[in-house]
């Protein structure tokens, strides 16, 4: 008996397809080409700054931007109220932004792989206990906990992405527990055990490879998330020491001149709401292309 | 398309469907679901609409009132004349409101799966009462005495004690005993029935079934049935459609289309059938793979799987034509009546 | 049971799984009883058709004989191993006799291994590490289930739900087993393809020498695939015999009614046959009726069946039946009665059919047609 191959007239090419597949999600085409262009910025800052970000000028301070009645070419988003050039300082803030939002996301994915897996795979009295300490920790206000280590162990960006980790991870631990139990009752792992397989194959060969997909979507918006907050504590002096160029920071700054100088505040408030926006688009973006059921809608 | 037997023979038909094209932009290419389809329901008739998946049976249905998702779907062409006692309008030509006039008052439909057609959260009586009072002049107190009473006629036992349950303490059987409630509430021309059956268990089927027919004799419903399952249609339907691969391949009266089945794919697929009252040695394999959608037909879109075939199979798309018995029609180019290949005029 | 040496044999075989309550201390309060106490036999060779309704327990019986599930009591000798006695590590090891076949082809293949992983694996998962050697078996395989060795770089979603299952039977058989349980596998497939998925699990029945448990809800499928056939209600096997005696002599009112139900592509049979229709639902598994299970909705129950558990009994030679009523004087005429009837209707319909086959296009076909189905 020989039946004959998948009758193929007319499908578009896998290329065709992906290209649709982009094309298709507008906004997270544009999110993923954001995304990029600020990673790009982040790892070559020191080569497209114009200016040293830490480098004061008192008298050119609180310069206005370019287009502006005296501003200058030179500073093209203007000066602070130290004199430093904006546009090289907010460049230099993609690289905090990123690193807390990047390293924490890894620990607390990486926190959150491992402790869900555990619960969901094994059940029982250890899935009852990680569920109870993942409670407890979603339970403390993240904000009193940075307080209190910051006044302990003083403000680094060390603190914060450690905090950002753990405080994360009860989040990845619950949706990698949902995630571990729902592949666990899929057909394909019933048929791995009537197959012999050892609980080993099944973990790291069935289970594994089918997390990776929600879990990266997961942690796109949780990135936004870190990189929103470190702000938010910036703002309230609670994150990195203020010489480092971070937005957070400079939008703390910049607050008393925002009557008179609003570039000051106004250019790192913009920077981190694209960035946000950039990863939940990117973010949406992914939860479609890395499914691998997509078809037969469009 | 000129059905000469139905059961009113004199009746113009209630709804008559003509050139219907619809097609879907998927990532993947476009899918062709419905080519060129044309039929005719008359009143008080049952209609069954057969064939496999992707066949455009429940597109082609579904896209009458615009029920299918645009985009990605796209009607591309084609009339559906409705005519009953107040209207006479092209269903495709409607606007947003007018169509919900239509829908769930004139028309009603049933699909495979109540669960997702009922809000979990109120009442099975209330949703029935809501659709009463949305289309009807039945109000309050009335609307729900009369809600009772379709609860009855639909074999629901103890109705008002049933009214106040909500979806889930209902069985699967008696949930689409309600939507068949909900779809007859507002004595509609038409019931739409979506493989209604497909998910239930046969004595059950058999129940739905009975109720269907019954209930279609009684109010003079026309009824379009759309299954996959050859021996179900063989019960409740009195014309009968075969589809495959967006088109329609063969029409008749049931009794004459499944003792002379004219088109190769029907007549594989009652050899495909597993037989509970004989028993054969080896079933039909209609080999190959059902057709690419993703490419606009232009031969005879069984032809690649058809014992029959022959060269202007692979050239020309065939169309609908008599086959020498009333109201009996297939898409085929070779003769089955007379054993040869048709003459074709070039 | 059987005068043959069986090659599967289930003796009282019970899956109850526990209703617990309670988050910390969990206590249990009840037990649904998925399949109580259900005993058949299997000879080598041969194919035992397991049908009933959804709830029944006959997915669950399956999954129980390949202890996919702890069953709760009873044994299961699979080629002379009670596999219930074995330990995880025997029972991995047995398991490469023991195959099942899924009912739900697009689940059961990981989305993200290619067909060629798929198919290897059990073969990868007893240490076969040769490449070359995993590559031949696979093509091997995908060919004697009529698939084309370029299908192996595939991924299950580029595939129609028949072409999935023939990838879930290619790997069911990679490791020779004797034993298939097949667990509905046609029950999601279009007519056409369940035709060829059922033509291609009875040949290879033919050509390795396999034994199958073949679980359906579709009376008609059963009768063609199976050798003997057992009908199941709530837990329970109502019914077991050769698939020529229960089609002529369906005894018990349960299979009577499911008889009764499957329709027939005879439009003026199916319209006017004789009906055993049921009223009602099918109880609970957690909490069965007293006596027989199916007197709540039997035509014909008496005070006797709502009190007394009806054993399976030897009626005839290899007719086994549980019902008290088939040989009471008082009641077994009416179930007689109804018996002629439901087999007359299916009678009158095998003298129909339709008038042309695609047997016919053999000889009448043009030059240049197909050849007309493959075998």
């Amino acid at each position: 008996m020989r039946i004959d191959a998948i009758d193929q007239r007319g499908v578009y090419s896998p290329l065709r397809r992906f290209m649709k597949l982009i094309l298709r999600d507008k906004a997270g085409l544009f999110g993923v080409i954001l995304f990029l262009l600020i990673v790009l910025i982040a790892i070559f800052a020191p080569q497209i700054s114009p200016h040293d970000p830490l480098q004061q000028n008192l008298r050119l301070s609180r310069q206005p931007p370019a287009w502006q009645a005296g501003g200058t070419w030179e500073y093209p988003l203007g000066t602070d109220n130290l004199g430093r050039d904006m546009l090289s300082r907010i460049i230099y803030g993609t690289r905090v932004s990123l690193t807390v939002g990047f390293l924490g996301v890894l620990i607390a994915s990486t926190l959150g792989l491992v402790l869900g897996m555990l619960a969901g795979y094994m059940g029982g009295r250890t899935d009852s206990f990680i569920m109870w300490i993942t409670n407890l920790f979603l339970a403390v206000p993240y904000l009193l906990l940075v307080v209190v280590v910051a006044s302990i162990l003083g403000r680094s960006l060390l603190n914060v992405i450690l905090i950002f980790g753990f405080t994360n991870a009860p989040l990845f631990v619950r949706i990698t527990r949902g995630e571990v139990l729902r592949i666990r009752k899929s057909g394909y792992v019933e048929s791995a055990i009537s197959l012999g397989a050892s609980q080993g194959r099944i973990l790291f060969d069935h289970i594994l490879p089918n997390l990776i997909g929600p879990l990266l979507t997961v942690a796109t918006f949780e990135m936004s998330g870190m990189i929103f907050y470190e702000a938010g504590l910036g703002f309230l002096g609670l994150s990195v020491p203020p010489n480092i160029p971070s937005w957070g920071n400079m939008l703390s700054a910049g607050r008393q001149y925002i009557q008179f100088s609003p570039w000051i505040a106004a250019y790192p408030g913009l920077a981190i709401v694209f960035t946000s926006l950039s990863m939940n688009l990117l973010g949406d973006w992914l939860r479609d292309v890395l499914d691998p059921k997509i078809r037969r809608s469009a | 398309m000129n059905s000469n037997v139905n059961s009113n023979k004199n009746d113009k038909p209630i709804l008559e469907v003509r050139d219907l094209h619809v097609r879907f932009d998927t990532v993947d290419g476009v899918i062709y679901a419905v080519n060129g389809v044309s039929f005719d329901l008359y009143p008080g008739e049952t209609l069954g609409v057969v064939g496999e998946s992707g066949s455009g049976k429940s597109v082609t249905m579904m896209s009458l009132l615009r029920l299918i998702p645009e985009p990605p779907g796209r009607i591309v062409s084609g009339t559906a004349r409705f005519r009953s006692r107040e209207d006479d309008l092209d269903l495709l030509q409607l606007n947003m409101r007018q169509r919900a006039k239509i829908r769930g008052n004139r028309i009603g439909f049933i699909f495979q799966d109540p669960m997702s057609s009922l809000n979990p959260l109120i009442t099975i009586g209330e949703q029935i009462k809501e659709s009463l009072e949305r289309h009807t002049k039945w109000r309050g107190p009335e609307a729900r005495q009369r809600v009772v009473e379709l609860l009855e006629h639909v074999g629901i036992p103890d109705p008002d004690a049933r009214y106040g349950n909500y979806p889930h303490q209902f069985s699967g059987g008696m949930r689409q005993r309600v939507m068949i409630a909900i779809a007859i509430a507002c004595d509609p021309d038409i019931i739409i029935a979506d493989e209604p059956t497909t998910a239930l268990d046969v004595t059950v089927q058999a129940q739905i079934v009975d109720l269907t027919r019954r209930l279609s004799e009684e109010l003079g419903i026309a009824v379009i049935w759309i299954s996959h399952d050859l021996g179900v249609v063989a019960g409740i339907a009195e014309r009968v459609m075969v589809m495959y691969g967006g088109t329609v391949v063969e029409t008749g009266v049931v009794d004459d289309l499944y003792a002379h089945p004219r088109h190769p794919y029907t007549v594989g697929l009652l050899g495909a059938l597993p037989k509970l009252h004989e028993n054969v040695p080896e079933l039909v394999n209609i080999s190959g793979t059902p057709p690419s959608l993703f490419a606009a037909p232009s031969r005879c879109p069984f032809e690649p799987r058809c014992p029959w075939a022959f060269k202007t199979c692979r050239e020309r798309r065939p169309a609908l034509e008599s086959v020498q018995r009333d109201g009996h029609f297939s898409a085929c180019w070779y003769d089955m009546e007379k054993d040869k290949p048709r003459e074709v005029r070039r | 049971m059987s005068t043959t040496q069986p090659y599967v044999s289930v003796r009282n075989l019970k899956q109850h799984f526990p209703i617990t309550r309670g988050v910390i201390i969990s206590r249990k309060v009840g037990a649904v009883r998925a399949v109580d106490d259900i005993s058949f036999d299997i000879p080598a060779g041969e194919t035992l058709g397991l049908v009933g309704e959804s709830g029944c327990g006959k997915s669950t019986t399956g999954r129980s004989i390949l202890r996919l599930y702890e069953p709760t009591a009873g044994t299961v000798m699979i080629g002379n191993t009670d596999i219930t006695t074995l330990s995880p590590e025997a029972l991995r090891e047995k398991r490469s006799e023991m195959q099942m076949i899924f009912q739900d082809s697009y689940s059961s293949l990981n989305p993200r291994h290619s067909v060629a992983k798929i198919v290897a694996e059990p073969l990868v998962i007893r240490g076969e590490r040769d490449q070359g050697k995993l590559r031949r078996r696979v093509e091997e395989l995908l060919d004697l289930v009529g698939l084309e060795p370029d299908h192996m770089k595939r991924f299950p979603h580029e595939f129609s739900g028949g072409q999935r299952q023939r990838i879930g039977i290619a790997r069911a058989l990679a490791l020779n087993p004797k034993f298939v349980v097949c667990d509905e596998p046609i029950s999601a497939l279009d007519v056409a393809i369940q035709a060829q998925v059922v033509n291609l699990l009875v040949r290879l029945q033919k050509d390795l020498g396999l034994t199958y448990l073949f679980i359906a809800h579709d009376l008609s499928m059963v009768r063609h695939i199976s050798h003997r056939i057992a009908v199941m209600y709530l837990g329970r096997i109502m019914e077991l015999a050769t698939y020529d005696e229960l089609f002529r002599n369906p005894l018990h009112p349960y299979t009577q009614s499911l008889m009764s139900a499957v329709p027939i592509p005879e439009p003026k049979v199916e319209k006017s046959r004789t009906r055993l229709l049921l009223e009602g639902d099918v109880p609970s598994p957690s909490r069965p009726p007293r006596g027989c299970v199916f007197s709540t909705r039997c035509p014909f129950a008496t005070d006797r069946c709502r009190q007394e558990i009806p054993q399976p009994r030897e009626l005839t030679s290899g007719h086994f039946i549980a019902c008290h009523n088939v040989d009471d004087p008082e009641v077994s005429p009416r179930i007689n009665e109804s018996r002629i009837a439901i087999v007359q209707s299916l009678e009158d319909a095998s003298t129909g059919g339709p008038d042309r086959t695609f047997a016919m296009a053999t000889g009448a076909a043009a030059p240049g047609a197909a050849a007309p189905g493959e075998s």
